[in-house]
């Protein structure tokens, strides 16, 4: 079982992040591997045109589903930070919508733990993206390839 | 009982309000029966849960099934399946 009192950081905000401070912040002693996903908004979702997203969320249980699922990783993986990101808000195509980065002291688990993280936070994370473009408005539909993402978790090997 | 309950998203839409205060009678103990209640007292509760499915609860702000007990002042959230990341 790996430590579970890896540090972790979770950040809900309209604003922008900047990858490579955020990169620069996991750079430290003992740290051998730090691996990131940054999300981004599309513009062309499932043949619809973007030009605005509006992403609601669910202040309060956000930033404690955020948590939890941080923490699951950091128990499963001994990695030593986990910092999450997930901005709110209007955004535009091209925008950056999450940040997931964690450090570890090799690179094995970083990467899953990474993985693992976004997995749980397509399915598990009260947000909802509408998209606006000019064919009109619509709310976003849940992917079943997002619960499949997730259920390769469930394996007891990862 | 008096519950806060909060819609999201396309339910929101659907319900016209984000938020309310109820007091349910004493039968309604869970958060399927408080599903259940809502639904029985008509518009626009009848046609939102009707038109957006699925929907997901929360209770407290945890996801939460049908048969989670409710207490009171407790925070219930109801709203479709999460699409963020």
């Amino acid at each position: 079982m790996a430590d579970s009192r890896c540090a972790i950081e979770i950040r809900v905000q309209e604003a922008d992040f900047d990858p490579g401070a955020e990169l620069e912040a996991l750079r430290e002693a003992q740290t051998g591997a730090v691996v990131s996903f940054v999300g981004i908004a599309r513009d062309l979702s499932d043949g619809f045109d973007v030009e605005r997203i509006v992403l609601e969320h669910y202040p309060g249980m956000t930033e404690r589903a955020l948590q939890e699922i941080a923490e699951q990783a950091g128990r499963r993986w001994e990695v030593r930070r986990i910092c999450i990101i997930h901005r709110h808000g209007t955004l535009r195509p091209r925008d950056r919508i999450v940040w997931v980065g964690v450090s570890s002291t090799h690179r094995d688990p970083a990467f899953d733990a990474c993985r693992y993280v976004i997995d749980y936070l397509k399915t598990g994370a009260p947000f909802w993206k509408r998209e606006s473009g000019r064919a009109g408005t619509r709310w976003v539909d849940a992917k079943e390839s997002d619960d499949r993402a997730r259920e390769r978790w469930a394996a007891p090997d990862g | 009982m008096e519950l806060t309950v909060l819609y999201f998203a396309r339910l929101r839409e659907a319900m016209g309000r984000a938020r309310e205060v109820v007091v349910v009678p004493a039968a309604v103990q869970t958060l399927g029966q408080l599903r259940a209640w809502l639904v029985g007292r008509g518009e626009p509760w009848a046609r939102a849960f009707a038109e957006v499915q699925p929907v997901r609860a929360a209770l407290d702000q945890a996801v939460a099934p049908d048969e989670a007990p409710l207490h009171e002042g407790a925070e219930i959230a109801f709203f479709p399946p999460v699409t963020g990341g």
